[in-house]
């Protein structure tokens, strides 16, 4: 089992917080396949959170094959053999570290970097 | 938020719903409503109506004008009394009754009690149960409260600022206790709150209102998803044109530079930093600008007699909202 952790002057939306700390969990060998996450209901009563918003991290994680949701059971770590893919090697993040590097070297700082991510973000994909 | 039972997907419906006490409108023209399962924040400074709204879905105020449903019934029908429960701000307790005999009356009152319910949230805050209630901590006591709030199994819970004047710690497990146990039944929750950080994470739905009016409502998500904090220099007077196409909530110039709170048509041109704003940023904009336009998402919105089934579409902004930046 994990906890998740919101920081709340993080800026990053609460739902992204927790994908990003299940795979980290994952990728740390503190989740492991087959283990069970906390209920939303849990998820709740330790950090506060609304439980929708642990409900839609769970789906994305589901998007991304990481998890399998069980109805009337619980959302459980996939077992399936063949490893989907994370976000972590795709190679979408490879061409964005470039991309970061590339704008540092450009003197761009981060809300300069963060400003532009947003932009193109809500170009891209709007009202998620 | 659809419900199998062919029951109201709609918590809380308004419509032109007002109230004046004497001469003092204190709400009013207040169309909104909240779906079922939502746990929906009230925001707005002290006096704006939050809570008369709430006196009035508990019934304990009586509207002057429009109308208010419950899960699709009018307010006024008895046989809703057992499906709201409501907890006021200064959470009325006996004080001279102990934790179990609070219970009890909870017990004897309500024809849906679910002790195990009132129980277990009494039990996890390790409270005695001969305990008198006089002598617990204003957490102690928030925690009895929602244990007989919860007790009595409502469908829709109102809280008025269930987390004021308490502590960081108790505030922290009031607010996971009440969450927990909401999704646990499938309660729909209705809460005011100063709590901005609080409202932001806690609440799925949002409802804002200043003055008696509504100024926001709708999916928190979608209404920060909205808007754009916009920071640039300026030169001329008054807003810069490219700004001032898109709907500008406010607006402010500290020597050359100029910051905007705004809900973008189309990409914000120019030589212009926008960032999301957070929540806190765009309440704040509203509260401070009674002018600025309300913006009430399609699942907030109350239009014409057969809302109930135009409602689905969601990601859609008021008509003349085109949200695209």
């Amino acid at each position: 089992m994990v906890e998740f952790r919101i920081d709340r002057q993080s800026g990053m939306a609460a739902y992204l917080q927790i994908v990003q700390q299940v795979q980290e969990a994952l990728r740390m060998g503190i989740l492991a396949a087959g283990d069970q996450l906390p209920t939303a209901a849990r998820v709740a009563a330790v950090t506060k959170l609304n439980p929708n918003t642990t409900l839609k991290a769970y789906r994305e994680l589901e998007h991304l094959g990481l998890v399998e949701a069980r109805p009337g059971v619980g959302t459980f770590v996939s077992t399936s053999p063949a490893r989907p893919r994370t976000l972590a090697d795709s190679p979408l993040r490879g061409e964005l570290a470039d991309w970061m590097g590339r704008a540092r070297r450009e003197g761009l700082d981060w809300t300069d970097v963060s400003a532009l991510i947003t932009a193109a973000r809500a170009e891209h994909y709007p009202a998620v | 938020m659809t419900s199998a039972d062919g029951a109201s997907r709609w918590a809380v419906e308004a419509r032109g719903l007002g109230k004046c006490f004497r001469r003092r409108r204190a709400v009013q023209d207040f169309s909104v409503r909240i779906p079922a399962g939502a746990v929906c924040g009230l925001v707005g400074p002290n006096g704006a109506g939050k809570s008369t709204l709430l006196g009035m879905a508990a019934r304990i105020i009586r509207p002057t004008e429009g109308s208010l449903r419950i899960f699709g019934s009018p307010v006024d029908d008895p046989a809703g009394l057992a499906d709201t429960a409501f907890l006021a701000q200064d959470k009325p307790l006996f004080p001279q009754f102990t934790v179990e005999e609070t219970l009890r009356l909870g017990r004897e009152l309500n024809p849906r009690w679910d002790q195990e319910a009132a129980e277990r949230i009494v039990r996890s805050g390790k409270l005695p149960l001969g305990a008198r209630v006089g002598s617990l901590s204003g957490g102690q006591r928030a925690r009895v409260a929602l244990a007989l709030a919860f007790g009595k199994r409502p469908r829709l819970l109102l809280l008025d600022e269930p987390m004021a004047e308490l502590d960081p710690l108790a505030a922290h497990e009031i607010g996971g206790l009440l969450l927990a146990e909401a999704a646990e039944q499938g309660t729909t929750v209705v809460m005011s709150s100063h709590r901005l950080a609080d409202v932001a994470t806690m609440c799925d739905h949002l409802v804002a209102v200043a003055g008696g009016r509504v100024r926001l409502a709708g999916e928190t998500d979608e209404l920060l998803a909205a808007h754009r904090l916009v920071t640039g220099v300026h030169l001329t007077e008054g807003v810069p044109a490219e700004i001032a196409r898109h709907t500008v909530v406010e607006s402010r110039t500290t020597g050359r530079q100029l910051t905007a709170l705004i809900r973008p048509h189309g990409p914000v041109e120019g030589d212009w930093k926008t960032v999301e704003p957070s929540l806190e940023e765009v309440l704040l904009g509203y509260m401070r600008s009674p002018a600025a336009p309300p913006l009430l998402t399609a699942a907030a919105r109350v239009d014409g007699p057969h809302d109930q089934e135009a409602a689905g579409s969601h990601g859609q902004e008021q008509e003349d909202e085109e949200v695209t930046a």
